[in-house]
């Protein structure tokens, strides 16, 4: 079973068509870049996949669940992370890690193990969210995913905002995840780098997605 | 995980924000006790504010609820949490309730110092025999204000000029419970000749208030926070 499989899916935006017939298959473990201009629906494809968007023609499902039916249990099993790392600044990074692992009745060991796996046990788990670089607030916010057991994870810019040793850290993790099993779907326009991360790249020009041979 | 479960999460992870970040305390509770000191100045004559000190204490109440339903949802749109909690299924009736549970403990704490502050410069006076009444108008006031607080906070948090829309929004909303809590507390506190018995019917009108909206906003929450 395929973690994503669009078969021509259209998505709009008030009345327009941001994806126009979109054909996309994903299997477990992949890094699919989605490359392509501005307006394409590069994140129109991702927020479709989060179950944020309604499925207006074509067929889809994402991780086996309908996305004509199930969007809401959709939500619960995928993480999106666009430009803002949806953390709470006045709370320590263990604090967010624990309230987003609570809301799917996380284990504190389950927690714990994300905040090692992401880097941010130990001293920096006390550090207020406020006080943290840019990528530490990254990491903190992945290791968030990785505590509400999120097994899709949409991307969206992840290296936007960076500087070049925390984006060198993100990558590595990112590494990490797909290794660990989970599957990573992003949008990026730093091609250099997100192409030597992903394991696949595809087109996405004016709302369809075209495979890029390798 | 139950809606009841979300809901005190939600809650005491908005209480630990307040707790991390005392704006409450060093900026919320100052600004209260502010306004009843700049009423003292204005109405001057000791008879008119024992007179009229029910309702400066829900005047200086309200105005501070604006400021604190900005910050509850401010902490939440600061980094993209509301959307976070959006995208990942998070029950939007269980967050209303957590935000309006946490919300309404802040308003309880404040409404409390604001009656000793109405004591201490107005020498109001807080009879025995008007306890009852008035603890249960703080309680049916507070969970009313809590409720168009935090449905009207999550409304504005959408727009831009959100800091002059919310007050614009919410006093309209929240004018039945500034006039029966002024009167309950009236009667509980014996202020003008009003007598407890004339308080109790303004708790009814406050509890139909806080059930009206805290049942329209848990429902209308959701569809309010994906627009």
């Amino acid at each position: 079973m395929s973690v994503v499989d669009l078969d021509d899916a259209v998505a709009v935006l008030g009345q327009f068509p941001a994806l126009a017939g979109a054909t996309l298959r994903v299997e477990e473990g992949e890094i699919v870049l989605l490359r392509g201009p501005n307006g394409a629906g590069k994140t129109t494809l991702l927020r479709l996949c989060a179950g944020l968007l309604p499925l207006v023609r074509g067929s889809g499902s994402v991780l086996g669940l309908d996305l004509t039916v199930h969007r809401e249990s959709i939500r619960r099993t995928v993480g999106l992370l666009g430009h803002q790392n949806g953390l709470y600044l006045d709370l320590t990074v263990a604090e967010n890690v624990h309230f987003w692992g609570a809301t799917v009745g996380a284990s504190d060991a389950e927690m714990q193990a994300a905040m090692q796996r992401l880097d941010v046990a130990g001293r920096l788990a006390t550090v207020g969210v406020s006080k943290l670089s840019a990528g530490q607030k990254r990491r903190t916010s992945l290791a968030c995913l990785i505590a509400r057991r999120a097994q899709l994870w949409l991307l969206d810019e992840p290296h936007a905002g960076l500087d070049a040793s925390a984006r060198d850290e993100l990558d590595e993790t990112l590494r990490q995840a797909a290794r660990s099993g989970a599957t990573i779907l992003m949008a990026s326009h730093e091609l250099e780098r997100a192409g030597s991360l992903a394991t696949r790249t595809v087109d996405v020009i004016a709302g369809r997605v075209h495979e890029v041979m390798p | 995980m139950s809606t009841m479960r979300i809901a005190r999460l939600v809650a005491a992870k908005d209480l630990r924000i307040e707790w991390n970040s005392r704006v409450f305390v060093n900026q919320v509770l100052p600004f209260a006790g502010v306004t009843m000191v700049i009423f003292a100045f204005a109405l001057d004559a000791d008879s008119i504010l024992q007179r009229v000190a029910p309702g400066l204490v829900w005047l200086a109440t309200m105005f501070s609820m604006l400021v604190l339903v900005q910050r509850s949802f401010a902490i939440e749109t600061a980094d993209g949490a509301l959307d976070a909690l959006r995208v990942a299924g998070v029950d939007p009736m269980a967050i209303y309730l957590g935000k309006a549970v946490a919300l309404g403990v802040q308003l309880l704490i404040l409404e409390v110092v604001l009656l000793f502050a109405a004591v201490i410069l107005y020498g109001q006076t807080i009879p025995a025999d008007g306890g009852v009444l008035l603890v249960i108008t703080l309680i049916s006031a507070t969970c009313g204000l809590a409720a168009v607080g935090t449905l009207y906070g999550g409304l504005a948090a959408g727009f831009t000029g959100r800091e002059t829309l919310l007050p614009l929004l919410t006093f309209p909303a929240v004018a039945p419970v500034l006039i029966g809590a002024t009167r309950a507390v009236e009667a509980a506190l014996g202020t003008a000749g009003a007598v407890v018995s004339d308080g109790w019917p303004w708790v009814g009108l406050l509890a139909v208030f806080a059930v009206a909206f805290g049942v329209g906003g848990a429902l209308a929450f959701g569809p309010l926070i994906d627009e």
